[in-house]
């Protein structure tokens, strides 16, 4: 009984931390040539692949984890994990989603994501990723019609080489650093996106992660092409069991905007956390970068991190493009033992380029949460423009809040506003809400609702929604 | 450099009277330079400023060992005008006239502490560097309750007889409870191609107050190298005042640990830089416990291909709640080859605190100059108007009235 219960307890903090019991067909433990041949065979993938691959392993073999971070962990022994986990039914690609394996179907059901398409909320394409394999992608017709891609990554290999091939690694080379350089090597799935000229994709593009196996590692790898004059908007949300054990989970995205063309990226992060000790929860070491490379282009980053023992990323825009658009809007919140750090580059190129930054942090509990960011603007870049904000929240005595910026300005035509505060709610606000009948808990949602709003603004609708919810969520109990 | 290094090493401890023990010490900071040598980029502090490199550059081959046997006559004419003072004159590194004129006898001790080799609160090769090789070191203490009638000015020259040497200069002060000190640091040089690594150390006790200005001033061609740390108990006040521009490298480091309550660190900063000048400025404010404060002001005008870098860190113990912490820099950049870079840092551990910081970098605003040419003057007026308004802000953070105005005539500004 007392296990039940605390079963239940357990589950009204993280209510994605259950697991589907399904069969794997698993890579054999290890990382290894051969593990990459076989990741690269199960896939069918055509013999350049293989090499960027292997390309990417060799680098990887010299070198070495960074430690620089301020979130530091265990050592993670590379060899004890599994690189491709997928489930059985997937061996044979089901040709529509009547022949999805119905465990699968179920467990996207329960976190919130019909696949049957015609109970899905109309306006959102959605491609789940289970482990290392996507198993459905919907509203495909839909977007073939107006010549937008959108499928697994792995299909693209094989149907779209030419766009893979160009695009593939020009953001994030396969000689990046540690993490980006082991998602080159041993990348499972993943989507693929692109926009032809001109399009206005028609709805939200989104990809949903799931891990579900244990001791696996989580490798995606994300492109989109937004192709001249072309938008898209693209949302991506992540869950994960509850496991004693921390799981890696190292994504690459990688975004492509031409001349005029605009990427929206959401994100919401809700991977397991661990528990109330800190123990167990994902390792979220992710690298996200935009390459603004055309003229008038536009690359806007939201994110809401509030999942995850470890967050370590830094998603990034190169503005390359003369009078490109950088955006990033964080919200990143930690409770418990959490550990969040996170921010952002933008790296100014081209000229009268310009970009934005707001950062909101909040830290509760004992947890620990720094802004990193960089920006710089370089000799070439005349007439740009930068403007940072990163707030933190504190609310508890035990936890951290920090700020790192770098700020580099090479260009004396070019400006750069940096501001950052760090505070408590303050006992005024507080008081001024509980005096007009709300109780402590309800105030403090307000408060952080309103410090938070002008990052949940920027998200979709549907997400903004949900986002609120889980901010209200991930900081229940931490009042007081 | 090795060779170098072990040569010389080798010539000072035979001028100096040292203990088997005190050489086996400067012989334990010797080999931890040598293992680390200059520092460099790949370090996070000098992710901006390679000294290695600056060095390499700038100087060469260089030797750390200069004859202190001989004397150097003191050139008066450096001496500030229409101050009166207390003067310590360092002549190439060496201490040719420590003269308290003003002050009585008996509140104010200098004790040599050549042979006994403290420790630094410093991280960096430099202080091993500096350990190694300095061959005189003074403490000098202000008594209880006493506060300096006058200001105390260091005159750091040097002349033409040094080239590509290592200086490396010590100095212990300790102010007594409710003790006053004002100390200005004037650098002047008339030599070329040298390394000044200079070392103080503050320990300020209940109720003090420090002053501490550093001018670098006139134009010259060494490297300089200023590390403070300053200790601060209850109630205890420090005031840095940085002006940053003769030199071809200069960086000044303040490390500041604000222990007691009620204690509060204010470190202002002006670069006025020309030419391929290279300055930093780096501090690190350590709130420690309950109710300090601190405040930092830094302000840039950069011309030609001059570079500057601010960085500025504030760290917040878990236990200093009711911390006040703000931090501001801003920079003007005048020609298209200037350079800004700036990491301002909160590293913050308690959550009943007031924190903030700022940074700013741009182009003289043309609007504002438009205004004023609009009004009659003429571009350069204008320019200059602005310029002098931007860095009398921070002139004006002086709270010493004599200093202050001392200040204003170096740098030209006028009311």
């Amino acid at each position: 009984m007392d296990n039940r219960q605390k079963e239940i307890d357990n589950l009204k903090d993280y209510k994605y931390g259950f697991t589907t019991d399904i069969e794997n067909t698993r890579a054999p433990k290890g990382l290894n040539e051969n593990v990459i041949r076989f990741i690269s065979n199960i896939k069918k993938e055509p013999q350049w692949m293989l090499d960027f691959r292997l390309r990417a392993y060799e680098r990887f073999k010299q070198l070495k984890e960074p430690d620089w971070q301020k979130p530091k962990y265990p050592k993670i022994d590379y060899q004890d994990l599994y690189y491709y986990s997928a489930p059985k039914s997937m061996k044979d690609k089901p040709k529509n989603l009547d022949e999805l394996d119905p465990k699968l179907l179920e467990t996207y059901k329960k976190l919130g994501i019909p696949l049957q398409e015609q109970k899905r909320l109309n306006g959102i394409a959605v491609d789940a990723v289970f482990d290392s394999v996507s198993v459905a992608t919907t509203f495909r017709e839909e977007l073939t019609k107006q010549g937008i891609i959108f499928c697994p990554i792995s299909e693209a290999i094989q149907n779209h080489p030419e766009l893979v091939k160009k695009y593939l690694g020009s953001v994030i080379p396969v000689t990046d650093h540690f993490f980006a350089t082991l998602n080159s090597a041993v990348f499972t799935d993943g989507s693929f996106a692109y926009i032809p000229e001109g399009v206005r994709c028609p709805m939200e593009l989104s990809t949903y992660f799931r891990i579900n196996a244990s001791k696996t590692g989580q490798f995606e790898r994300t492109l989109i092409v937004a192709d001249k004059g072309s938008y898209v908007s693209y949302l991506e949300g992540c869950t994960a069991p509850m496991r004693d054990e921390n799981q890696l989970h190292a994504a690459n995205v990688e975004l492509v905007a031409l001349d005029d063309a605009e990427i929206k990226y959401s994100t919401v992060q809700n991977w397991y956390p661990g528990d109330k000790d800190g123990k167990g929860g994902i390792y979220n070491f992710v690298t996200k970068r935009g390459l603004c490379k055309g003229k008038n282009s536009k690359i806007s980053w939201t994110q809401v991190e509030t999942g995850s023992a470890i967050t370590w990323k830094y998603p990034s825009c190169i503005l390359k493009g003369d009078n490109s658009v950088g955006e990033f809007y964080s919200i990143a919140i930690t409770n418990n033992h959490q550990k969040a750090d996170t921010g952002t580059k933008m790296i100014h190129l081209g000229k009268n380029t310009k970009s934005k930054i707001i950062s909101k942090g909040i830290s509760a509990g004992s947890s620990d949460m720094t802004y990193r960011g960089l920006v710089d603007i370089s000799t070439k870049a005349t007439n740009s423009n930068n403007y940072t904000q990163c707030d933190s929240l504190l609310m508890s005595n035990k936890c951290g809040a920090h700020t790192v910026p770098y700020i580099k300005n090479k260009n004396s035509e070019s400006n750069i506003a940096h501001e950052a505060t760090t505070s408590k709610i303050s006992e005024e606000q507080l008081y001024y809400c509980q005096q007009r009948g709300l109780n402590a808990e309800e105030a403090v949602s307000l408060i952080v609702n309103g410090f938070c709003k002008e990052v949940l603004q920027q998200l979709p609708m549907e997400f903004a929604v949900e986002a609120q919810k889980l901010v209200g969520i991930s900081l229940e109990g931490s009042v007081g | 450099m090795k060779e170098q290094l072990q040569k010389d090493f080798k010539n000072i401890i035979e001028s100096l009277t040292l203990s088997q023990k005190d050489i086996e010490i400067k012989k334990f900071y010797l080999d931890n330079f040598i293992s680390r040598g200059f520092p460099n980029r790949k370090e996070e502090d000098w992710k901006f400023s390679d000294l290695k490199q600056i060095i390499n550059k700038n100087i060469g081959e260089m030797s750390f060992y200069t004859d202190y046997t001989t004397t150097n006559k003191v050139d008066t004419s450096v001496y500030v005008d229409g101050l009166e003072h207390n003067k310590i004159v360092f002549i190439n590194g060496r201490i040719e006239k420590i003269d308290f004129d003003y002050e009585k006898k008996d509140q104010i001790e200098i004790i040599d502490q050549s042979e006994t080799i403290n420790k630094f609160n410093n991280t960096n090769s430099l202080s091993d560097l500096n350990s190694a090789f300095t061959n005189k070191s003074f403490k000098i203490a202000v008594k209880k309750d006493y506060q300096l009638v006058k200001p105390l000015i260091i005159y750091h020259t040097t002349n033409s007889k040094i080239w590509s040497k290592n200086i490396n200069l010590r100095l212990n002060f300790e102010l007594s409870e409710n003790s006053c000190l004002r100390l200005i640091d004037l650098y002047s040089d008339n030599s070329e191609k040298n390394f000044l690594n200079i070392f103080y150390n503050f320990d300020l006790k209940k109720d003090s107050i420090l002053k501490n200005y550093k001018v670098d001033k006139f134009k010259n061609k060494n490297i300089k190298y200023s590390f403070n740390n300053i200790e601060q108990d209850k109630n205890s006040i420090s005031e840095t005042f940085i002006l940053s521009s003769g030199s071809n490298f200069f960086k000044n480091e303040i490390n500041c640990n604000l222990n007691g309550k009620y204690s509060s660190a204010f470190v202002n900063g002006i670069f006025s830089l020309n030419n391929s000048n290279h300055h930093e400025i780096r501090t690190i404010i350590n709130h420690l416990t309950e109710n300090t404060k601190s405040y930092q002001l830094i302000k840039s005008v950069l011309e030609n291909n001059s570079k500057a870098v601010y960085q500025g860190k504030i760290f917040v113990n878990s236990n200093a709640q009711k911390t006040d912490g703000y931090q501001l820099s801003k920079a003007i950049l005048l020609n298209k080859d200037a350079e800004f870079n700036a990491k301002p840092e909160l590293e913050i551990y308690a959550d009943d605190v007031k924190c903030s910081h700022g940074s700013a970098s741009g182009n003289l605003n043309e609007n504002s100059i438009f205004y004023l040419m609009s009004r009659g003057l003429s571009y350069q007026q204008s320019r200059e108007l602005l310029i002098n308004g931007f860095l009398l802000d921070v002139v004006e953070k002086i709270t010493d009235p004599e200093v202050k105005n001392l200040i204003k005539n170096m740098i030209g500004i006028k009311e």
